[in-house]
């Protein structure tokens, strides 16, 4: 059980403020979250750099030494920016690959997220206290989705938190309880995927990572997900280019859009969105159950 | 003792200290501002006071309300007069899930649209809705009235006992035991009293209405509907 | 021939699988088209509290005199958040049981015996009679999915309030009252038509999950000035999950009520195949809150099959801070009693088996709506009957604890306990009698 906040900016001038938008809806969404916090923020893209973000289990790991491992191991240039116990590693080299190996050869790190333009960040303990700790308020870009977590069969771990990494910049949030996750999981490890935690979540998260190796679009990918997941559900998906909304069709989880000119936001509570600019003249309104709602940059 | 006629800001008050200062009133006019969603604001009233809240509310604003007029100049959130047993919750805006939840009494009036289970076990709350109403609405609604101006979402009145739900619009589908039933002519004067409280007097036709209510065929069990459970 | 040879003889043999009852169940279910319903609790054998025993006292551990070295009993519920927690005397409560699946006067009589000795009753699905308020010193509030009869000023007249999510005997079950039972006084409290059978919805209708669950019990603190205890009843499925979430949601107190905890009329395949024993979810649960750092600090009561004294030293020792019971002090009242046996018969049954509690026609004017039968059971009477029962529960708990060197009962501890099989051992987490072995346990 949790609570879920996305902010997608339709206007440029607003991407120095993403991060700090962000930690203030994110904020008031602690007291139904209070165990861990994740977010993902999608920006700082540059053409021919691929991003892997990772977390480490404390604050004594030698990353500019893995960065040096990587770089020889898929032989291209490897930066590293440390945050706290997280490091983002910046290559000109395959991202996939880059991803594959830290997982397969540096067994003190999990493996968050990996694309051109996304970086996944999670933390447990008070959602405040893992924003601040890890500069989500310094944080620009075009658009964010950020989790606060109540764990409901699961523990409370970094690897259990969300978002679940479903892809190459693709990533999940979820509110809810799923309730025939154990079996999916089981079918998906037979398909191929490979999963950190008993976390219900990671299995929809696999769900959709699997969907589209097959071939399915995210909007197909959701809809398919309607009949093959079960449970109750609020889950958005951040993209590349924007993020999804889908709602299980008994739609009790709570879920609020609200939109302007300048932005695109969802909230598990409204109070997440009151303080959002222009929020007094915004559309706001409910998605309806068992339908997928899609926003992106490109349209 | 707070002074009648008060402005109340829960951006320097938490709603506990201004739940207590309405709790202590006995009556008044009291202006809220700056609610910013959040929830169970002007919860548990229980005196004749008139108090309107200027913007959006969280959950269960104006919660088992009794005999105060609560407006809120704005959207609800889930629950908005759930349990409310008497008195006028006039809801300016839109509300989300569960409006009027097991209401017993008095008057819900909404002017833009309700979410999912609008007036889920109603209990002889009145609940009118200029807009349109979400998916299992009137679940479960034992007494009262719903009246819906717009359409109404998939499976209305699932299992509904003894209220009376007056749609003009569309229904997408009627739920277990629901049928539409007779408008005859007291239930035309019910709804046209309805209206009139909720300040819609003239100008609709309540000709435009239908009524639907219990078939009353799943109040003992029968191994025969057994596809209905 | 065989039957014709005095040495050949076959006894009837009946099939532990396909017996009498497995046998009796199909033909019905064949006749009726419909599942069975019945009251009381699950009935058939279980790893429960008779699998444990105390050590006492030995060489290395001293008792306390009985009478003469005081042996506390008392436990105050609500100390989170509550203005005003409650004290009880005794750490035993009535659990919740509705004006409905209960007579007037039996609602009386338990308020009668709860008050006498300084314990609470508990409101069930249908609301709060005024003589239920009048006769309970202390009264839980029940809110329950249904919402029958809830309405703010018997919240605000309540000494705590109790959110509740599920029972043992049906995890994932609303409450369940038939037509025979739904007399006018019923009809009109629950706002339903008479005789109509009535099934209660599962889930609460303005929330689902923890997460919002702590906005709606905010709301009750709002509406009732933030004084009362507000308590969450889970029946025992996934006691550790749901401890912590209960928790989190903001708890002040957590109700455990494992498979064996009494219903008024439910199906019988919820009852015996649903929730887990009350043995195996006391543990996980005081694990939970252990962890959180909050035992004691949010209180436990488990209920689910508490009988005598031991049952309760018992779960006390486990970690519960007290104990429930509703089928215990129905029968305390009188209920499956020898005296109407003859009636039993006519229904089919025999005392000590009577559990069609939800036809309406309990002989002992208990479980019934029939004014033939409620006339029966004197309130006042039936009231020092419980009041005794649940003195000797005391007694009983007080004489095991210090026996076990205890001043206080809250002072009990698994530590205190060994295990006559592996499951118990498992489930309370004790050591096998004689052995150092906790199964599970390295």
């Amino acid at each position: 059980m949790c609570g879920i906040v996305g902010l997608f900016l339709k206007n440029p001038r607003l991407e120095p403020e993403l991060g700090r938008l962000t930690a203030t809806m994110l904020s008031e969404l602690r007291d139904r979250g209070p165990d861990s916090a994740g977010f993902a923020v999608y920006g700082n893209a540059k053409p021919g750099i691929a991003k892997v973000c990772a977390v480490a289990a404390g604050l004594g790991l030698a990353w500019s030494d893995v960065g040096e491992r990587l770089a020889k191991a898929i032989c291209a240039d490897v930066a590293v920016e440390v945050i706290e116990d997280h490091g983002i590693f910046s290559t000109t080299g395959d991202g996939e690959a880059a991803r594959t190996w830290l997982i397969g050869n540096v067994p003190e790190v999990t493996v968050l997220s990996q694309g051109r333009s996304i970086e996944i960040f999670k933390g447990v303990g008070d959602p405040d206290a893992v924003a601040a700790r890890l500069g989500l308020a310094a944080r620009s870009g075009s658009h964010a989705i950020g989790h606060t977590r109540m764990a409901t069969e699961s523990a409370v771990t970094v690897a259990g938190s969300h978002p679940f990494s479903t892809g190459q910049d693709t990533c999940l949030v979820h509110n809810g309880s799923l309730s025939n996750h154990n079996r999916l999981r089981e079918t998906l490890k037979r398909h191929g995927e490979h999963f950190q935690t008993d976390n219900d979540t990671e299995v929809a998260a696999a769900y959709l990572a699997w969907r589209t190796r097959e071939g399915d679009n995210l909007r197909q990918a959701l809809e398919r997900s309607l009949c093959d997941l079960d449970g109750f559900y609020t889950f958005v998906v951040g993209t590349r280019d924007g993020f999804a909304v889908l709602r299980d069709p008994i739609a009790c989880k709570p879920a609020v859009m609200a939109e302007t000119p300048d932005w695109v936001a969802f909230g598990t509570e409204f109070r997440a969105l009151a303080e959002l600019p222009g929020i007094d003249h915004a559309r706001i309104w409910e998605p309806q159950p068992a339908t997928v709602y899609a926003w992106s940059q490109a349209a | 003792m707070l002074a009648r006629n008060s402005t109340l800001d829960l951006a320097r008050l938490s709603v506990r200290e201004v739940n207590r200062l309405l709790h202590d009133a006995d009556r008044g006019e009291f202006l809220i501002k700056n609610p910013r969603g959040l929830h169970a604001i002007a919860a548990g009233l229980d005196a004749p006071l008139d108090v309107t809240i200027a913007g959006h509310v969280g959950y269960y604003c104006a919660g088992m309300n009794k005999h105060a007029t609560v407006t809120i100049a704005g959207n609800a959130g889930t629950g908005v007069a759930e349990n409310m047993m008497s008195g006028r919750v006039h809801v300016k805006g839109d509300v989300s899930q569960s409006a009027g939840a097991t209401g017993c009494g008095g008057l819900l009036i909404i002017d833009g649209n309700a979410s999912a289970r609008c007036g889920i076990s109603l209990r002889g709350l009145d609940i009118v809705v200029k807009g349109s109403v979400g998916h299992m609405s009137a679940f479960m609604a034992q007494a009262g009235n719903l009246v819906v101006l717009g359409d109404a979402g998939d499976a209305l009145g699932d299992s509904i006992y003894e209220a009376h739900l007056y749609v003009r619009g569309k229904v997408k589908s009627l739920g277990s035991d629901c049928i539409e039933k007779d408008m005859r002519e007291a239930h035309k004067a019910a709804l046209a009293g309805l209206l009139e409280a909720a300040g819609l007097a003239g100008g609709i036709d309540v000709s435009e209405f239908r009524r639907y209510g219990s078939a009353r065929k799943l109040y003992n069990f029968h191994v025969e509907n057994l596809g209905s459970y | 021939m065989s039957g014709d040879d005095p040495w050949i003889h076959t006894p009837p043999r009946e099939s532990a699988i396909f017996d009498r009852h497995a046998i009796a169940e199909i033909h019905r279910a064949a006749a009726t088209g419909i599942y069975d319903i019945r009251g009381f609790g699950a009935k058939r054998k279980l790893p429960h509290f008779d699998d444990l025993l105390f050590l006492g006292a030995s060489m290395s551990r001293y008792p306390l005199e009985g009478y003469r070295e005081r042996c506390g009993t008392d436990v105050t519920l609500g100390t989170r958040h509550a203005r005003k927690p409650i004290t009880l005397r005794i750490p035993i409560t009535i659990a919740g049981m509705s004006f409905g699946s209960l007579s007037a006067p039996a609602k009386e009589a338990l308020g009668r015996g709860a008050s006498a000795v300084g314990t609470s009753t508990t409101t069930g699905d249908g609301g709060m009679t005024p003589e239920e308020r009048e006769h309970s010193s202390l009264l839980v509030y029940q809110v329950l999915p249904s919402r029958y009869g809830m309405e703010p000023d018997q919240l605000r007249k309540a000494d705590a309030i109790e959110v509740v999510v599920g029972q043992g005997a049906k995890p994932g079950g609303g409450g369940m009252l038939l037509g025979q039972k739904i007399s006018d006084r019923v009809a009109e409290m629950r706002t339903l038509p008479k005789g109509i059978d009535q099934r209660s919805a599962c889930r609460h209708p303005d929330w689902t999950g923890p997460d919002d669950l702590e906005i709606k019990i905010q709301e009750l603190r709002e509406i009732t000035d933030w004084e009362k205890p507000i308590y969450v009843k889970v029946g025992a499925a996934r006691p550790y999950y749901d401890t912590a979430l209960a928790v989190k949601a903001g708890a002040d107190v957590v109700v455990l009520d494992g498979m064996q905890g009494g219903t008024a009329a439910t199906q019988e395949v919820f009852i015996e195949h649903c929730g887990l024993p009350t043995l195996a979810a006391i543990r996980p649960a005081v694990r939970a809150l252990q962890e959180l750092d909050m035992h004691r600090k949010v209180q436990l009561i488990v209920s689910g099959g508490i009988r005598g004294g031991a049952d309760v030293a018992k779960a006390l020792a486990l970690g519960a801070d007290a104990v429930s019971i509703g089928t215990a002090a129905l029968i305390a009242l009188g209920d499956n009693h020898p005296r109407w046996e003859e009636e039993y018969r006519k229904l089919g049954t025999t005392a000590g088996c009577y559990d069609d509690w939800h036809e309406g026609k309990d002989p002992a004017g208990i479980t019934t709506q029939d004014p033939l039968l409620t006339q029966r059971l004197d309130p006042v009477l039936a009231g020092k009957r419980l009041a005794n029962y649940l003195s000797v529960l005391t007694l009983e708990c007080q004489t095991i604890a210090r026996a076990n060197g205890k001043s206080h009962v809250h002072n009990l501890e698994p530590e205190d306990l060994v295990a006559l099989t592996v499951e118990a051992a498992a489930m309370a987490q004790v050591p096998l009698a004689g052995t150092d072995w906790i199964p599970g346990r390295r």
